[in-house]
């Protein structure tokens, strides 16, 4: 394959995102134009690869690898798998949504929110595709960048603090990982002599519990500010009110995913038996994360913030999917990523549309919206439900397979996570209830406009996707499994590794023998 | 390596000596034009001081791959010596480009001006290139006298004079240590020369020597003095502050890569390596440096004052490599300074360019709203900040990983796990500076931006190193890597 598939994709919308900024300042309507066709460009780039990956290979798929930076061992090295595949598909619709439902929303410096936006979007695509540690690092931080910048410039009231405590939030959580990613470089280098960060390398590597230990919670801190978790969630509510539309739809439907990514994909496998020996910590905290956020948002009267704190309830099961560590569970867990993803992204874009037209976001501002509205509550209503997890939608397959997974590992964090999705349920339907039924409330809600065209075009993939990953998701799954049972594999085949290790092949960190050398 | 049996000046190999002839000629050349007078808005000061500095860059680029030791040993031209002549003239270069309007602007366009220019850049090239103490102190007082003055420039303006006393004043006495530092060496080793010191020293019982110990602290006081390290720091803010403004970008950077040059030398090549006592020392300072320069630079609300303590922030982060020891370390000090020097002097360039005629407009509240306003040169000033806050994908960032996992190779993880922590502190201040920049709108009269074709190139140039190393730091790296081979 010469092609340079993934580099493509991580770079044609940073490219569209340079010219645009070449381009004159007012030419707003072109900017969008612009914006748009680059999304749909990468869209279509990246849809090929659900075809292209073949689920049961093992091993990284349309691998690029070239040195980065040799004196370091560091190498510009992307690849594929079903996992990832997946949610880079997610990546390149959300965006390309995102960037559709801003068209009405944004209207002053146009050129500079789409070229962030696309940005972000290769920022988020680097880091689901990077291999080498060094990189996927270099990613994930430079993304913070353009999303700090659109929730600060675009955001609402307090959008300074929002974006500055999401940054300092993310930033503070990721530097302990980069110490971890060093010592595990120093590690491997010490074992086999050969200088690099390929993921590879340190999944071949043994390590022992000990180093384990502090190496896992470095790497999960970074993540679970990320997901975010129960005590780390609280950048998560201020950063989702105040971004725009756009912003939050992206933050809620990608960003978050790099948390629970970062799990899968690096601290469950690198460091298995620290992650059995927390398990019951980090379901814990997903317990509460669930049974908390369903609480919260229960009482929100903002419906942005509601919705912001159903994703840390619908984030918790993604964590208590992954530490059931059982392939019902890790599937369930992935799904669920992929429909928090399509069915809070369209939340967010469902109350962007109602404060477009009402500057208003309150559930008291609203009411008998149906009437007005017959067609965005008609969609209102099928994403809300998927988002409970009706049967038939998106919701069901991830709650379900994470709830069953779960009861395998053991039925009480099944029966206390079962009540988060009732809990959602009422959250959810009371909140419908409020703004879409009943008589009309407010008088100036009798005259708002229905959806336009542009907004139906939207919503549609994500009805679409909706459906189909609720009511036929065995593609999903069958592409996402024998990446997930594989990494399971991995964590117990080195979690057996680092049982039978004794002594340290080299403690983490050697004393310091003082600076003669 | 040999050294001449005497004293003997001859023969000497003009070739290595090309960078310094180059400087000195440029810088006397400027003194004899006085005689000529220019108009008020003549550029001849400037050209004159850029070709002195091209035609240096360009004597030691063409003598890159010799070795060799002149003066009776005292002045050596190895690839340590090449590589931080080069960022000299390259700082002296860009401080050039960023004057070059700017003097005219605030009215202190005189020849003088670029001949103490050069003659600063000299005495930082001789720091890095000497093999004897004395020299190192004749390059050292030739950059801080040319310096003080620069400081002091704007005659006319309170803070510029201030600021001059203060540094000459703490900077005088600074020498004195540095001074009692050499006499103590060389009571305890019989010789100035580093080389001779090495061979002194290697294998003898007097390494343990407390003369020895305590003068090469007395040393380390005078480098640290000059590289803004806690707690000799204190001129640091209100030098920066009331210097003109490229005089700030140049001695922010270059001062500091000099005395740090000099520092690695004399540890490297005299002592083989800083003594096991000197690591807990450097650690302590490091960690100091970083931290208090970080947490007041929190505070201030003024660019160059915040920048003032961010650069001591750095030279902490610098001190990181230096106790990480050995040829790791230094190549990692190396590249940082190097890095450091291009994000810092686009930092404070973009802060020259600030203001119609001879205001400083360097409050936060003085860059409100320029992102929109002046897109480039607000993008400019927010990558600076970036990369200074060691976010990627800049140059920064590259810097900091090297610097900590060298530090972490060499064992001293809580220097590091400090150093992370606090260059999320110093995000949270750069921030600040990205949130006056495209958050928040314009107070008063906004800032007029002097945009001239010097200043802008030399921006532009930091901007798009600063960027290019941040993804392809590779050549760099395996330069600042190959440039400590000679130390050892």
């Amino acid at each position: 394959m010469n092609f340079p598939w993934l580099s493509w994709l991580v770079f044609l919308p940073l490219a569209g995102g340079v010219l645009l900024l070449a381009t004159p300042a007012a030419a707003d309507r072109w900017h969008r134009r612009w914006a748009m066709t680059v999304a749909l460009a990468e869209f279509a780039l990246s849809l090929p690869l659900w075809w292209r990956i073949i689920p049961w290979q093992p091993g990284w798929q349309l691998v690029e690898k070239r040195a980065w930076l040799p004196a370091l061992g560091a190498q510009y090295y992307l690849g594929v798998d079903g996992i990832s595949m997946l949610l880079v598909l997610l990546t390149t619709l959300i965006t390309a949504v995102a960037i559709l439902g801003a068209f009405g929303a944004v209207r002053e410096r146009t050129r500079e929110f789409y070229a962030l936006l696309l940005a972000l979007e290769a920022g988020m695509i680097g880091t689901f595709l990077a291999l080498d540690l060094l990189l996927f690092y270099v990613f994930w931080e430079a993304m913070l960048i353009p999303m700090y910048l659109l929730i600060g410039a675009w955001g609402g009231q307090r959008r300074v603090y929002a974006a500055v405590k999401f940054f300092l939030y993310t930033m503070a959580g990721s530097v302990l990982m980069l110490v971890a990613i060093l010592s595990l470089y120093f590690m491997q280098k010490g074992l086999t002599g050969i200088p690099t960060f390929e993921l590879d390398a340190f999944y071949a590597m043994p390590l022992a519990p000990a180093a384990q230990v502090w190496l896992f919670l470095a790497f999960a801190l970074a993540f679970a500010i990320k997901v975010p978790m129960f005590p780390f969630h609280t950048w998560l509510p201020d950063a989702h009110v105040e971004a725009p539309t756009a912003g939050s739809v992206i933050l809620a439907a990608v960003l978050l995913k790099m948390g629970t990514y970062g799990f899968l994909r690096f601290a469950i496998p690198l460091f298995p038996t620290a992650s059995v020996q927390f398990t019951p910590w980090i379901v814990a905290l997903a317990l509460i994360g669930i049974v908390y956020g369903a609480l919260v948002s229960m009482v929100q009267p903002d419906l942005k913030k509601l919705v912001a704190y159903s994703s840390v309830s619908h984030l918790g099961f993604c964590m208590l999917g992954l530490y059931a560590m059982n392939p019902q569970g890790f599937a369930g867990s992935l799904m669920q990523m992929l429909s928090h993803g399509v069915s809070t992204g369209a939340l967010f874009l469902l109350v962007g549309i109602v404060y477009e037209r009402r500057h208003a976001r309150l559930i008291a501002d609203f009411g008998g919206l149906w009437k007005p509205l017959p067609v965005y509550s008609a969609i209102f209503l099928a994403v809300m439900l998927s988002s409970v997890g009706l049967p038939g939608t998106n919701g069901f397959v991830g709650e379900f397979l994470v709830l069953l997974g779960a009861f395998r590992a053991n039925w009480w964090w099944a029966a206390i996570a079962a009540t988060g999705v009732i809990l959602s349920a009422c959250y959810m339907l009371w909140m419908f209830q409020r703004v879409v039924f009943g008589p009309v409330t407010h008088e100036e809600n009798r005259e708002l406009k229905d959806l336009s065209l542009r907004e139906r075009l939207v919503f549609a993939p994500l009805l679409i996707l909706i459906f189909w990953m609720g009511l036929m998701p065995q593609p999903f799954i069958d592409r996402m499994q024998p990446a997930l049972n594989r990494t399971i594999e991995l964590s117990k085949q080195r979690a057996a590794a680092a049982a039978v290790m004794h002594a340290p092949p080299g403690a983490p960190f050697r004393l310091p023998t003082g600076g003669a050398r | 390596m040999s050294v001449l049996p005497a004293p003997f000046l001859l023969p000497v190999d003009w070739w290595a000596l090309g960078a310094v002839l180059a400087l000195s000629v440029g810088a006397m050349l400027l003194l004899l034009l006085e005689f000529l007078p220019a108009r008020p808005g003549s550029s001849r000061a400037a050209v004159v001081a850029l070709v002195a500095l091209a035609a240096s860059a360009l004597a030691v680029t063409l003598a890159r791959d010799a070795r060799r030791t002149l003066f009776g040993g005292m002045f050596v031209h190895d690839g340590f010596a090449v590589f931080f002549t080069l960022l000299f003239c390259a700082i002296g270069a860009v401080a050039v480009l960023l004057s070059w309007d700017y003097v005219k602007r605030t009215r202190i366009n005189h020849d003088e001006y670029y001949a103490l220019l050069l003659c600063a850049t000299l005495g930082m090239v001789l720091m890095a290139a000497s093999n004897d103490l004395i020299t190192v102190f004749l390059g050292l007082e030739l950059m801080s006298l040319a310096l003080y003055v620069l400081v002091g420039f704007r005659r006319n303006r309170l803070e510029s004079n201030e600021a001059a006393l203060k540094y000459f004043l703490l900077g005088a006495f600074a020498s004195g240590f540095f001074l009692y530092g050499i006499a103590l060496l060389y009571g305890a080793t019989g010789t100035t020369n580093l080389a001779r010191m090495a061979e002194f020293l290697a294998g003898s019982p007097l390494r343990a020597d407390p003369l020895l110990l305590a003068g090469g602290l007395l040393l380390l006081v005078g480098f640290l003095f000059k590289v803004a390290a806690v707690p000799f720091h204190m001129w640091t803010p209100d030098a920066y502050e009331g210097a003109p403004t490229s005089v700030t970008a140049f001695m922010s950077a270059g001062a500091k890569a000099a005395a740090f040059a000099a520092l690695l030398r004399f540890g490297l090549r005299a002592l083989g390596g800083f003594p096991a006592e000197w690591v807990p020392v450097l650690g302590v300072v490091a960690m100091l440096t970083m931290t208090v320069g970080n947490v007041t630079a929190l505070l201030q609300s003024n660019l160059k004052r915040m920048l003032a303590y961010s650069s001591i922030a750095h030279a902490g982060y610098v001190l990181v490599a230096v106790a990480a020891g050995g040829p790791d370390g230094a190549s990692a000090a190396l590249f940082y300074l190097a890095v450091y020097s291009v994000m810092n002097l686009g930092a404070f360039g973009v802060l020259t360019i600030l203001g119609r005629g001879a205001q400083e407009r360097v409050l936060m509240a003085d860059v409100r709203g320029l992102g929109f306003r002046r897109p480039l040169v607000g993008l400019a000033l927010a990558v600076f900040m970036i990369s200074l806050g060691g976010i990627p994908p800049t140059a920064g960032f590259i810097g900091k990983v090297y610097v900590f996992a060298t530090a972490l190779k060499a064992g001293l993880l809580p220097l590091v796990i400090v150093g992370v922590l606090n260059s999320v502190v110093s995000v949270y201040y750069y921030l600040r500076v990205t949130v006056a920049l495209y958050m928040q709108e314009p107070q008063g009269e906004p800032t007029e931006v002097s945009w001239a074709a010097p200043a802008a190139m030399a921006i532009v140039l930091a901007l798009a190193l600063t960027l290019w190393w941040g993804v392809q730091a590779g050549g760099l790296l395996e330069q600042a890597q190959r440039s400590v081979l000679g130390l050892l």
